[in-house]
């Protein structure tokens, strides 16, 4: 194939950025993606994609084991099996990535969360952090991040209520944000009954709830690329659905528009990228070998390297292509696989009197409080590090999978339908969002038995919920349990989470780390600009460089560090070499 | 009267015509070099003309006919469905062989201005030489220099789809008798010089009444009463004329400018042919010729709005509930859209036009803004095709034409099946 300036693995959120940025700063870019084209019309097209047994069931537009999996144990002393069929986690194939399947709920990281390390250590000293815990700095700021998440925000037309504008508190907001330059591009969302029912419950118990940032347009929007975006008709099917309306912000409704258009931009589908080739000194990708649909093995040369595909895919790659020294978990040493994280939910059923019509919903149209997220709260009496928001997510009242039936209702039959049609219109479900931190004992490598239809080695993951983040999670639950209760005529259901993780259940697909960024090479695979310590023209995006994960959904953060990475990579073509040395 | 009626009446009374008339003697107008020159030289010299020639290849949208969904730019063989068969459109590129690498300057003129082809064939009207007529001499030679910077495409010029005795193209001497005005633009010394701009460029590159205006039985255009509206590609092009209803009466200039430019303003979004007519055309038009455009269409007068019966209530109610059902999430309870985003229904004159052929046919096959430099998006609605029967359309359509003070003819099912089957077939 004839070179390239830029090649990017994957078509998805940081590649439609990565691209349009680069574009316009006049290099030739090319995205290689493993799944397929795919364009709000047809293929989400409000005719049928309203349909859960296809696409929420049956997982339609993720992407496929048979072709593409991992292994899973929990700790080093068992022995890894690979997963069949998707469940704890969702990652998507096809343009657009994960960006078409996600609910847009679109969060800030705190102040706080980026200097975890260096903040835990001055607040509760240094004993408070566990010995097997690799907590880490992110080598980047939240006031270097503003002016990014700012952009993404924008590009996205986030509908939210700003709590802290410029350090002025603002009412209605999140008052436990970071400063923010400016306001939201859209108000919020029209709140439904059952985040109205939660708001008022919150309010009682002392806390200050706020609209979630949705990326769910509440107005019809033009973001500054001059994409048009319609307005959301609360359907309900932002979560596992392509949005058929332009409503929710995805690379189809906000940036494609404009990149697809350029002469400098191409992008090939069905291209499954397998190695990230290097020159004979190790310290130079010269680009990257795919295998088209028909099996055929072939190289793109480029310049410059860039992972965009979904977070462990990104850590599989760099394996694969054995660059970066491999993580060792007994003397924890070495870093591609290293602080592999995830999210740690609970909810608390709610069953009540008044009807609140759960159908009329979007993906991101809820309600939360942050009182207890981050280190927004006094961790000292409670012994544990983190986090999470408690939410009131309307995201739709689909009736397979998103109804609520109290703990006694029988499974099937009669039984099962009469306790649904007495509940289904009622019964709601407060979430609680948790972070986890990283770990010795929870990482990415090779698995030594199972491959891919490639002949690859699968993915290894070992990773199990810690004492810490079982502890902080139940804690949550029960402040969650605290608001059900201030909800009138309430009898709820706690659902704490209990270990070990299992990974047959959905519970999110906010995987993170692996690939991690930092200032110490020994401790990151990439700098604060996620450019690779060991390759400088090879860079790594997306939540695969996370140190550890937040209390938040990852997406508004992936996209921030985009922009930011974006950013220094112009900076970089300009002069290419390390942005950063040590 | 539909498309089946018309091509129905039209064979026999072109062959009758055909049968009697014998050679009419025209007028012929020497090429006179009009006093409306069109588009501003950049720089002096070959690099101007050839910039003018595209700009004017541009607002002739010559390519939209001359390229093959797929094919080579301005190579030609894209099939034109007419009402008499379908012709094949022919490749302009230089190519000596197949193209018209071997054209003079006068050959193409001839063409342009006569619609006569360099063998002295007579062209078929498909080619809108009933307008390029208008085209000053330079401008049309800007054209040809232009073309002749083109690559070279091989490409045969596939055979028209043509009954006997349309294949005939001695035929068409006796159609240009009856129905061809040759002859550059006269401007009218009455107007400005704004005014004579526009309608330099609707009635000759744009040949917009080729769409817009209506056909007689032989396929010929009345090019001397406004463009009320007509029939193209089994679409209908509303009314440019006047008229609040289904007319421009109720557009500013501003729409007019904001609607060719992007393909869609406040009132309505380009749909069917005329979503590609802006984007490979009226997109590239410089403001000042918009603005030209818009102030000529806006001197147009309105005909007189021809009574429109009612609609009985079950038909409405029917309507109303496909609509909410199918439509409202975008347009909207009232039907007026989301500015930007998707169009409004309601007092949409090109809902309210004379035919709801083009509404028909973006329930059925759906539809898609145009794309263009200033509104990239291209925002897309799927066809309801496979959801709706014929008779449902029927309902909807009317219903949409007849809801929030919008007043148009009913539309019935065997219309809508009629259209079905000819948009099925349609290359």
């Amino acid at each position: 194939m004839p070179p390239v300036d830029v090649v990017l693995v994957g078509f998805g959120w940081t590649a439609s950025i990565i691209a349009q940025e680069l574009t316009d700063a006049g290099v030739q870019v090319l995205a290689l993606e493993r799944g397929a084209w795919r364009d709000t019309v047809p293929d989400f097209a409000t005719d049928h994609i309203q349909d859960e047994l296809r696409y929420a069931v049956r997982k339609q537009i993720f992407e496929s084991p048979e072709r593409e999996t991992l292994t899973f144990r929990n700790n080093a002393s068992q022995t890894a099996l690979p997963m069949r069929h998707l469940g704890s986690f969702l990652p998507a194939a096809g343009v657009g990535g994960a960006g078409v399947h996600w609910n847009g709920q679109c969060w800030r990281f705190l102040p706080q969360d980026f200097q975890i390390r260096t903040h835990t250590e001055q607040r509760y000293g240094k004993d408070f952090i566990p010995a097997d815990m690799n907590l880490q700095d992110w080598g980047v700021t939240y006031e270097e991040l503003e002016p990014h998440y700012d952009r993404f925000e924008y590009l996205c037309g986030v509908s939210g209520q700003a709590g802290n504008v410029g350090g002025q508190l603002v009412a209605g907001g999140n008052p436990f944000e970071g400063p923010r330059q400016r306001g939201y591009p859209l108000p919020p969302l029209e709140r439904s009954a059952s985040t109205v029912l939660f708001d008022k419950a919150a309010r009682e118990v002392g806390f200050k709830p706020f609209p979630c940032p949705a990326a769910n347009t509440s107005r019809p929007y033009r973001n500054p690329l001059g994409v048009q975006m319609g307005q959301c008709t609360y359907c309900g099917y932002c979560e596992w659905f392509g949005c058929g309306n332009y409503s929710k912000a995805s690379p189809q409704t906000t940036i494609l528009p404009v990149l697809l258009r350029k002469d400098n931009f191409h992008f090939r589908t069905h291209c499954n990228v397998t190695r990230v080739n290097t020159d004979s000194t190790g310290k130079r990708a010269t680009g990257v070998t795919y295998v088209d649909v028909d099996g055929n093995q072939i190289e793109q040369p480029a310049q410059m390297v860039v992972l965009c595909a979904f977070a462990q895919h990104n850590v599989h790659l760099l394996l694969l292509s054995k660059i970066g020294q491999p993580y060792d978990p007994v003397s924890n040493t070495g870093v591609v696989g290293r602080n592999y994280a995830y999210q740690i939910t609970s909810s608390v059923d709610v069953f009540q009197k008044e009807r609140l019509n759960p159908f009329m919903g979007a993906g991101a149209l809820g309600q939360a409080i942050d009182e207890f997220n981050g280190d927004n709260f006094d961790h000292g009496p409670h012994g544990f590090i983190g986090g999470g928001y408690i939410a009131l997510w309307n995201t739709g009242g689909r009736p397979i999978l998103q109804h609520h039936l109290p703990q006694n209702a029988p499974k099937w039959g009669a039984g099962w339908k009469k306790a649904m049609q007495e509940n289904y219109l009622t019964a709601c479900s407060i979430a609680t969002h948790g972070s986890v931190m990283s770990y010795r004992s929870s990482y990415l490598d090779l698995d030594p038995t199972w491959r891919d239809v490639y002949g690859n080695p699968l993915l290894r993951l070992t990773f199990d919920f810690q004492p810490n983040e079982l502890t902080m999670s139940g804690f949550l639950t029960d402040k969650a349990a605290q608001i059900g209760r201030a909800i009138p005529g309430a009898t709820i259901h706690e659902k704490k989470r209990q270990g070990p993780y299992s990974i047959v259940p959905y519970q999110t697909t906010h995987n993170t780390g692996g690939a991690v960024m930092g200032d110490d090479p020994k401790t990151s695979v990439v700098n604060r600009y996620l450019q690779s310590w060991d390759v400088p023209n090879l860079w790594v995006m997306g939540a695969s460089v996370f140190p550890q994960n937040a209390g938040y959904n990852p997406t508004g953060t992936v996209g921030a560090l985009t922009f930011w990475s974006a950013e220094a990579m112009k900076r970089y073509l300009k002069n290419p070499g390390p942005l950063v040395t040590v | 009267m539909s498309a089946a009626l018309r091509k129905g009446l039209a064979l026999p009374a072109l062959f009758l015509l055909a049968m009697l008339c014998t050679a009419c003697s025209h007028d012929r107008d020497p090429a006179a070099p009009s006093a409306v020159k069109l588009g501003e030289r950049m720089s002096p010299g070959p690099w101007g003309e050839i910039s003018r020639g595209r700009y004017l290849v541009r607002a002739g949208d010559c390519e939209a006919c001359h390229t093959a969904p797929g094919g080579q730019p301005f190579a030609g063989d894209r099939a034109i469905p007419t009402p008499f068969g379908t012709i094949y459109s022919s490749n302009i590129t230089p190519d000596p062989e197949t193209g018209i690498g071997r054209w003079t300057d006068q050959d193409f003129y001839r063409a342009m201005h006569e619609g006569i082809d360099r063998q002295g064939n007579p062209l078929y009207p498909a080619f809108p030489y009933p307008w390029y007529t208008r085209l000053s001499r330079d401008d049309v030679l800007s054209i040809k220099a232009y073309l002749d910077t083109l690559t070279p495409v091989r490409h045969v010029h596939r055979k028209n789809e043509l009954p006997w005795p349309l294949d005939q193209r001695g035929l068409m001497a006796v159609w240009n008798g009856m129905y061809f005005d040759e002859g550059t633009y006269q401007p009218d010394p009455k107007r400005s010089a704004q005014w004579n701009r526009g309608a330099y460029l609707v009635q000759g590159p744009g040949h917009c009444s080729a769409c817009h205006g209506d056909r007689n039985f032989a396929g010929a255009t009345d090019m001397d009463g406004p463009p009320t509206g007509g029939y193209a590609e089994n679409a209908y092009a509303p009314s440019l004329a006047g008229g609040v209803r289904d007319g421009l009466g109720s557009w500013t200039e501003q729409d007019i400018v904001q609607y060719l430019g992007t393909g869609r303003n406040s009132r309505t979004a380009a749909a069917g042919p005329m979503a590609e007519v802006v984007e490979q055309s009226t997109q590239y038009l410089s403001k000042p010729d918009l603005e030209a455009i818009a102030v000529y269409l806006k001197s147009l007068p309105a005909p007189e709005d021809t009574s429109v019966a009612t609609v009985d209530k079950d038909t409405l109610d029917r309507g109303a509930a496909l609509y909410v059902d199918n439509c409202e999430g975008c347009h909207l309870k009232q039907g007026q859209g989301e500015i930007g985003a998707f169009p409004p229904l309601r007092q949409s004159s090109a809902v309210q036009a004379a035919s709801a052929d083009t509404l028909i046919g973006v329930i059925l096959d759906g539809a898609h803004i145009p794309r263009t430099t200033a509104e990239p998006t291209g925002l897309a609605m799927q066809g309801f095709a496979d959801h709706l029967s014929d008779a449902q359309i029927a309902d909807l359509t009317t219903y949409i034409r007849n809801a929030w003070g919008n007043r148009a003819e009913a539309v019935d099912a065997d219309h809508v099946e009629d259209l079905r089957e000819a948009l099925r077939k349609s290359p």
